[in-house]
């Protein structure tokens, strides 16, 4: 744990794959992350903090001050205690000397109270603002990290997991700056010069006021390890157990669906269980840790009283000194107390800070390539020449094998081929969700890893075969890739998809919400919203992923004279299983394994006898016996 | 405010993240909601015993506390500054010491142990007892609910929760600790007692002034925080979509500007947080000076024990924590009553689907299905089933076809009894499908639905789902069935193999094909198949139609497809047009008949007319050899 993972330190993350696995060593193990030691990871944190000079340097002032102030107290009420009892120093002094003595020192007791209130409030302030800061900033460089990274980055780390690390993980390393590096200076400083006074005043006994020190540092670095293990076991189960419900919520028509309800609450118990077997080992080992802790800081106490006494007996020392070194003893209770929840912070932070630092330091696989330029597109030509792919990587199962060919501007190629064929995987591969493993895709005769992502992806519009609707008014929906489109944009937009009737039939029109992930609306009016989407936006190259599944074969027609004119302007591919929309397409191609295994225009290929025929055949006639022969022998 | 990049229009780009529902109101309210904890004892109540011996041990640890300067001011007095002093009264007051401390070692252990534990196992208790609750609530209120709200309630509401349970213990000592102080100092000497605890007021003046203002930061901050939160959670959840849309600048701007409202607002709320802390200070100053010159004084005058004073100082510096920890703990509760009631406001959602007492649980059920006069919409006013009657009889498969939104999905929605129809009924073997339990209606009916949910986990526990007494070769059955064989058995873990988030390293429609298994294995007397070939070539189509043939024997059958391919030998097809059924019969009467159906039809295969018929015989033995 204590050396990065040998796999993969010092080896600069590469493309979407070397990616994908460095997230899978990275985070789902999430024992063994990659930031180093956890004291590189708490310098880390402390680094970020710095960025914040001047703030940071007021804290850390600010905590030594408070614990100045806040050392001298002891040492007044110790003065004020001998002056009352008219033995400043051992000599008996004056009634009207003591009284004014005792006034001075109340003064100066409320005086230095003051002064320690007004640093404490300083020390903590500050510490408080500079972890927000650093929330902040983590924020933000979280989101934007996100939103960079590739997509088989995301393929690889569930949302759930996303969700902890932006805002559990983020929390813990943003305590640490007050609870963690203020306090240890504010202990550090207490422990330091109180014991510098109190071994000065009297050695044996300062000893004994500090006897309880070591124990609890020991006791604190032994709870730390085991807390920590024990916080990194419990963020685990607890993200399975929000696994389990927020995928219950989600899939919610499929629980109620198989009347799973029971079943699903068993998988809940299973994981609930399980989290509470280490909630429960965190709390106890918590209570036996900080009770020990108090145990050891009263026995010292008990000790500092004793011996005091006998001193005081002896007359070797006055009361007055036997409260200094009591109240000192007091004044450290809190702190010492605290340490509990110090060891805590430093466990916490350096857990959650390497969690996010792992996935801060990531690189995205697919970026703009230096000197990537926008891409500048003339005639609109697109091209496949051979090309390759895997979603695991060269060497994992190829999904795509050497796949070539051309639309042209204003040309329609059109997909068609069995589930997990590779259709979509092309329509991926366009807008670089992910890059070829081998192969090159050129627009206008420029590679599209040449080009900057911004431009390729405002040139490529792909309408996505599940669509993703946002919990937002339709308008929103339809607008999202061009917030700044006027009203007309908008229903010019809509009318293309042919989802305009059905908005206006809406009390609220335009304005109405959809229901999270499109539930208040039927599957082809979701569809529709996403075609809506991309017809707003002017691209050269549009893909339909089978975006027309759901929708019925009149409103399809209606579609696809609608779009006619926009497409004119685009090569555009269209990936259907009705092949009813691919009839007019200049080119089809028939995917089968990967492979583009037939290719030619509709009648060309109804003409070849081949597969494609057979689809065609399937779906164009009116056949009164389903179960013919023929069909069985295929099918077998 | 907004830091958009620019743009050339003037308007305010239309453009949110995160959620546009209104966010949760914080219910400001009361520090003390007798509902919420009336409520919640029925959750507590099981640890009683455990609550009271935590309750105790708390008392005996706060005693512990107070008796501490106590034996100071013991030994001071009666071992110390006495004349003649000697050892064995001191060592009396150490041997004191050494008992009052391991009484407080053992009752902290306790404690802590205790509070925490039954912290937890409520709260687990809380949560386990939501989402059972959910599994149950009305789909209407489902619907509208936003799954991270609900997460968000399930897991932040919990814990301020736990951390008020938690903490109410503590309380309980606290205000012993606060009384036991005052008392002590009384009793010791009274008037000194009384000077000090007269700079008492002067923070509870204070407190007052403070505590609206700071409350209102806190619950800021709070917002902000879940308005982030829910920004980020979308911004995740959405992100192929953005990176496919290139929103990234604007949401990451719109972004930008949640957090920095957090940001102010929790800077605010820690200003908040530590204006209390000089006050404290410079009062606990005040009344340290106090005693040290009034109550100097006296002991010069002889009138007090020095060990008294002692023992005043060492009550003062304890005396202000445990306000602070009350005062913290006021805002806690007040959250916690806030949480609560958003708690308790899900546990409160009435099951508008209940089973009915008598519901009906049969073991078999013929797979008769009739729809009476059913009228349904999902909002008032504006029905999406309008008188809708029709009957599908065992063994029967009868297609539903029309236009896009014209309810097919609503109808086998109301078949499950998702939800509730305004009016006439859906019968099942001629009982009211209300009249049935849940969970007979699950196991009777099975269904594909239009969009195939899959959960993270293999594939096999995926098909099987909640089918226990499914084995591997049941499941291999199905899979073989819909054709989905094959491609599993070619995935490096085969069966095994795990589905990401949503099953999305398969391609939708090999997610469309483990939904379809799901629904064989499940092997109920009824089966619905929305639209689950929507995603499936033809030819894989034709393949899992053969299979189903047989499979379909004896079971009723709900087939929704717009390929009408996909339906044509259904025995009977219900055609729906803006909630309305507007044409029933088979294929070939439908297609005589020239309505809707048959445009339908032939706007599908308009194009391929021109196709001589030898070509496609010859194409379909082609096919057959290869
Ligand atoms: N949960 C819901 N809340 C509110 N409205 C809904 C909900 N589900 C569906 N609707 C509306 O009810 C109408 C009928 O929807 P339904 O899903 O039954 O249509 P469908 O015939 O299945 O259409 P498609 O072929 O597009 O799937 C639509 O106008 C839709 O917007
Ligand atoms: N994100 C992913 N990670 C790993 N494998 C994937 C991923 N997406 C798809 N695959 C696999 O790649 C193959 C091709 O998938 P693709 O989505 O391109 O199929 P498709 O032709 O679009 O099929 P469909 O008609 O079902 O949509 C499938 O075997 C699928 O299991
Ligand atoms: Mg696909
Ligand atoms: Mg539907």
């Amino acid at each position: 744990m204590a050396t990065g993972n040998p796999k993969t330190a010092g080896k600069p993350p590469g493309d979407g794959i070397t990616l994908r696995q460095q997230a899978y060593i990275g985070m789902s193990q999430t024992t063994d992350h990659r930031n180093g030691t956890d004291a590189a990871v708490l310098w880390r944190i402390i680094g970020l903090a710095l960025r914040y000079k001047f703030r940071f340097a007021v804290a850390v002032g600010a905590t030594i001050a408070a614990s100045a102030f806040q050392l001298m107290i002891p040492r007044f009420l110790g003065d004020a205690v001998d002056n009352a009892m008219g033995m400043l120093s051992g000599t008996s002094i004056a009634p009207a000397l003591a009284r004014e003595a005792l006034l001075d020192a109340a003064l100066l007791l409320l005086g230095v109270s003051i002064l320690r209130g007004a640093f404490t409030l300083l020390h903590n302030y500050g510490g408080e603002a500079i972890g927000h800061l650093i929330a902040y900033d983590l924020r933000l460089a979280f989101y934007a990290k996100l939103q960079e990274l590739s997509f088989s980055f995301h393929d690889g780390i569930h949302s759930g997991e996303l969700i902890t690390r932006g805002m559990l993980d983020l929390e813990g390393v943003r305590m640490f700056v007050n609870t963690g590096v203020l306090r240890l200076v504010l202990l550090t400083c207490l422990i330091g010069a109180g014991g510098y006074l109190l071994l000065s005043t009297d050695l044996l006994l300062g000893l004994l006021s500090f006897s309880f020190v070591p124990f609890v540092a020991w006791r604190s670095s032994v709870a730390r390890l085991r807390l920590r293990a024990l916080w990194l076991a419990l963020q685990q189960r607890m993200g399975t157990l929000g696994q389990i419900m927020d995928e219950n919520l989600s899939g919610i028509r499929v629980v109620r669906a198989f009347g799973a309800e029971r079943y699903e609450v068993g998988k809940y118990d299973v994981a609930a269980d399980d989290a509470r077997l280490i909630a429960d080992e965190r709390i106890k080992t918590r209570a036996s840790s900080t009770s020990v802790m108090t145990f050891a800081y009263f026995i010292a106490m008990g000790l500092v009283l004793w011996v005091g006494g006998l001193r005081v007996l002896d007359g070797t020392m006055t009361v007055g000194t036997l409260t200094v070194f009591l109240t000192f003893i007091t004044i450290l209770q809190t702190p010492v107390r605290q340490l509990g929840l110090l060891v805590n912070s430093l466990a916490r932070a350096s857990t959650c800070g390497g969690r996010l630092f792992d996935l801060l330091d990531l690189e995205p696989g697919i970026r703009d390539q230096p000197g990537a330029k926008p891409l500048s597109v003339s005639k609109g030509a697109l091209s496949f020449e051979e090309v390759s792919f895997a979603y695991s990587g060269v060497g994992g199962p190829p999904v795509l094998h050497d796949v070539s060919f051309t639309v042209a501007r204003g040309r329609t190629v059109g997909i068609v081929g069995p589930p997990g064929s590779g259709k979509s995987t092309i329509a991926n591969l366009l807008p670089r969700y992910y890059d070829p493993s081998s192969g090159r895709i050129t627009i206008d005769g420029q590679d599209i890893r040449h080009a900057t992502l911004a431009s390729l992806r405002q040139a490529v519009r792909v309408v996505q075969q599940d669509a993703f609707l946002f919990t937002a008014s339709l308008e929103n929906n339809i607008a999202y890739g061009d917030p700044w489109a006027d009203d007309g944009m908008i229903q010019d937009a809509a009318s293309t998809a042919q989802i305009d009737g059905f908005v206006g039939g809406l009390p609220e029109g335009y304005g109405t919400l959809v229901g999270e992930r499109g539930v208040s609306l039927s599957g082809g009016q979701k569809q529709r919203i996403a075609i809506a989407r991309a017809a707003m936006l002017r691209s050269s190259v549009l893909i339909f992923d089978d975006s027309t599944a759901a929708i019925d074969a009149e409103t399809e027609q209606r579609i696809r004279e609608a779009l006619k004119t926009p497409m004119q302007n685009c090569a555009t591919i269209i990936i259907s299983h009705r092949l009813g929309a691919l009839r007019h397409a200049d080119e089809i191609i028939f995917l089968e394994g990967g492979r583009i295994v037939e290719r030619g225009d509709h009648d060309s290929l109804v003409a070849a006898k081949g597969r494609y025929a057979a689809l065609f055949n399937l779906q164009s006639r009116n056949e009164d016996d389903l179960a013919t022969p023929d069909i069985q022998g295929a099918a077998e | 405010m907004t830091t958009l990049p620019d743009n050339n229009a003037g308007r305010p780009p239309r453009a949110v993240v995160g959620s546009q529902i209104s966010q949760d109101e914080e219910m400001f309210g009361a520090a003390f909601d007798g509902q919420v904890i009336r409520r919640f004892r029925t959750y507590v109540r099981p640890y009683r015993r455990r609550i009271y011996v935590a309750l105790a041990a708390v008392l005996v640890f706060t005693a512990a506390q107070l008796a501490i300067p106590l034996i100071i001011r013991y030994a001071i007095d009666e071992a110390l500054v006495i004349e003649n002093a000697d050892g064995n009264l001191l060592s009396m007051a150490i041997a004191a010491f050494a008992i009052v401390i391991v009484i407080n070692y053992g009752a902290s252990y306790l404690q802590d142990r205790l509070v925490g534990l039954t912290g937890e196992h409520v709260i687990f208790d809380l949560r386990r007892a939501m989402f059972m609750h959910l599994q149950h609530v009305a789909m209407a209120f489902m619907d509208k609910t936003e799954i991270g709200r609900m997460m968000s309630r399930l897991q932040g509401d919990v814990n301020s929760l736990q951390e008020f349970l938690e903490n109410s213990i503590t309380v309980a000592g606290d205000v012993v600790l606060l009384f036991g102080i005052v008392a002590i100092m009384l009793l010791l000497d009274f008037k000194l007692g009384l000077l000090t605890l007269s700079v008492v007021p002067t923070l509870l003046i204070v407190r007052l002034i403070w505590l609206p203002r700071a409350r209102l930061a806190f619950r800021r901050a709070r917002e902000t925080n879940s308005i982030t939160n829910g920004a980020l959670a979308e911004g995740i959840h959405a992100v192929r979509t953005v990176q496919g849309m290139g929103r990234e600048a604007v949401n990451f701007a719109l972004y930008g500007d949640k957090a920095r409202e957090n940001l102010a607002a929790h800077l605010r709320s820690a200003k908040f947080a530590q204006a209390m802390v000089p006050v404290v200070d410079t009062l606990t100053g005040a009344a340290m000076g106090i005693v040290v010159v009034v109550g100097g004084a006296l002991v010069l005058d002889d009138a007090l024990d020095v060990g008294v004073m002692v023992a005043f100082l060492f009550y003062i510096q304890r005396f202000f924590d445990p306000i602070r920890s009350l005062t913290i703990q006021y805002s806690v509760m007040q959250r916690a009553m806030a949480s609560g009631q958003r708690i308790f406001e899900v546990l409160e959602v009435p099951i508008a689907i209940a089973d009915k007492p008598d519901a009906a649980d049969p073991v078999e059920i013929e797979g008769d299905i009739a729809f009476n006069n059913v009228t349904f919409g999902y909002t008032r006013d504006l029905p999406v089933l309008k008188d809708i009657s029709f009957a599908v009889k065992r063994g029967e498969t009868v297609a539903l076809v029309g236009p896009t939104g014209s309810g097919k999905t609503s109808i086998t929605s109301l078949l499950h009894r998702f939800y509730e129809v305004w009016d006439g009924g859906v019968t099942i073997d001629g009982r009211d499908v209300r009249d049935y339990t849940k969970a007979a209606l699950g196991r009777h009916i099975a269904m594909v639905l239009q969009d195939p949910f899959l959960f993270t986990g293999s594939i096999l526990e995926n098909i099987r789902y909640r089918t226990k007494g499914a084995s591997r070769d049941d499941v291999e059955q199905a899979a073989r069935v819909v054709g989905a064989h094959d491609f599993i058995t070619a995935l490096p873990d085969g069966y095994d193999t795990e589905l990401i988030q949503q099953g999305r390293n398969l391609s939708l429609g090999q997610r469309q094909l483990l939904s379809f298994a799901r629904a064989l294995v499940a092997d109920a007397k009824i089966l619905v198949l929305d639209e689950a070939t929507a995603s499936i070539d033809s030819y894989t189509e034709r393949q899992i139609q053969i299979g189903l043939a047989r499979l379909l024997e004896g079971r009723t059958g709900i087939v929704i497809a717009h390929r009408l391919a996909t339906v044509r030998g259904a025995d009977r097809i219900i055609v729906l047009q803006e909630g309305h059924i507007v044409e029933t019969g088979t294929h070939d009467a439908l297609v005589a008949e020239g309505g809707l159906y048959a445009r339908l039809y032939a706007l599908n295969y308009a194009s391929f007319d021109d196709i001589p018929e030898d070509v496609m015989q010859d194409a379909i033995s082609a096919q057959a050899r290869t």
